[in-house]
């Protein structure tokens, strides 16, 4: 079962570093919808 | 004399004022300006009517009261003004929203989709997979576990190497968290909130997206490993129709040949392969609202071959909003989900309590021999004669 163990590990490692890289590349779905500033619409 | 002249001047000055009137005559007077009878029954019929009459009345700025005053300007447009200006594009918006749904104000057919996801999506959803446990537990009950027909060998065969097992946990793993983080937030409102309460349902929910979104990534590369690990095991071949023609052997007959995964196992693996990237491809979506649209690109594709005609179906709509976009990603990626989750019940269960032997191959990755040949008799011959090979060179 050490493989089932290592997967264990890897998949909280995989889940807690996409969400630091995504931080990391200051994406999310408030940065990429909403401005600091009123934008006036065409 | 004079009294007849100015009684035939009146006379006169009426009838003018009269025919004047009848000359424009306003066709909405009878109803205060607003639209007719005529007007509705046009647009019922999807013909064009002359919007003017309300297109242009969104508020007269000259006429708003000073603001110094009580009770004073919004800029002289009431409620109906502003409303009536959102509705023909012509209101001054600003906003800090951005990106491409910010445009899109009001989206009434986002109704049907509420709808549906509250009522028919939870209730065959529920029914599906409470069906597929009561029809895996029936049969256990009928069937009874599988055994190993023969007399145990005592040897043992690798079936699969260590990065095989992990591949198939990290997708095993990341795919059991994702479907139950995924049913918490399906059905969080329905039975989570009236069992639990808003406040412990806010803690769960808020923690449950948060692994949903980020475990994702796992499922992901995990379905990449065993795309490129499995696949040239899991084309068809003859075999299969035979495996397929006899059941399995699930019910009797002998066990039929077959390679290293036979076709039973092949259905798990393209169901896996196929539903997983496709509930990956609408989980993306939503994971970047609004930045990949492909329901309407595909509903164009869908037409173009004519299917809903061929299915007694209106022409599926092509052009979507962005909601509407991710309102159809949202349910796409809840129906696949609920028929793989399915399918995955009856995977896990013939490869644990269903079949004995055969949770080794995963678990320890050493398989009983005389297991494999009953279950894999082809891969079997295939490993011993490549041993053979390997200790005759």
């Amino acid at each position: 079962m050490r493989a089932f163990l290592i997967s264990l590990v890897a998949l909280v490692v995989i889940t807690v570093g996409s969400n630091q890289i995504l931080n990391w590349l200051d994406f999310s779905a408030e940065q990429a919808a909403v401005s600091e500033q009123n934008v006036r619409l065409d | 004399m004079l009294r007849l002249i100015a009684i035939f001047a009146l006379l006169c000055s009426l009838t003018t004022a009269a025919a004047a009137q009848e000359a424009t005559p306003d066709p909405r007077a009878e109803t205060g300006g607003a639209q007719t009878l005529e007007d509705i029954l046009r647009r019922q019929e999807g013909l064009a009517i002359d919007d003017e009459f309300r297109s242009s009345v969104t508020g007269d700025p000259d006429a708003a009261a000073p603001t110094s005053e009580q009770l004073g300007t919004r800029g002289g447009a009431s409620d109906a003004d502003l409303w009536r200006a959102y509705r023909y594009d012509s209101a001054d918006i600003t906003t800090q929203a951005r990106g491409p749904a910010v445009t899109t104000l009001i989206q009434d057919r986002g109704v049907w989709w509420w709808q549906f996801r509250e009522g028919p999506l939870l209730q065959y959803g529920a029914w599906l997979l409470g069906g597929t446990l009561i029809a895996l537990a029936l049969f256990y009950l009928f069937r009874g576990r599988v055994r190993i027909d023969g007399e145990r060998t005592g040897r043992t065969i690798t079936r699969f190497k260590a990065f095989e097992r992990f591949g198939h946990w990290l997708l095993a793993t990341s795919f059991i968290i994702l479907g139950i983080t995924g049913l918490i937030s399906l059905f969080g409102r329905k039975v989570l909130i009236p069992a639990f309460g808003h406040d412990a349902f806010s803690t769960i929910a808020e923690f449950s997206k948060w692994v949903h979104n980020n475990i994702s990534w796992a499922f992901m590369l995990a379905l990449v490993i065993i795309f490129v690990m499995w696949v040239v095991h899991n084309l068809p071949d003859r075999t299969d129709i035979k495996w397929l023609l006899k059941g399995g052997g699930l019910f009797g007959g002998g066990h039929p040949p077959a390679k290293k995964f036979n076709a039973g196992q092949k259905l798990i693996f393209w169901s896996v392969i196929l539903l997983g990237g496709s509930i990956s491809a609408s989980g993306l979506a939503l994971l970047f609202p609004f930045e990949l649209n492909m329901f309407a690109a595909t509903f164009s594709k869908i037409n173009a071959i004519g299917l809903p005609g061929l299915l007694g179906m209106e022409a599926l709509p092509t052009e979507l909003a962005p909601h509407e976009e991710m309102q159809y990603a949202q349910l796409w990626h809840a129906v696949v989900s609920f028929v793989l989750m399915a399918i995955i019940f009856a995977h896990i269960y013939i490869g644990s309590v269903g079949m004995e032997g055969a949770f080794d191959a995963m678990g320890s990755g050493e398989v009983e021999e005389q297991w494999a040949r009953e279950h894999h008799s082809l891969w079997v011959d295939e490993v011993v004669a490549a041993e053979r090979k390997e200790g005759s060179a």
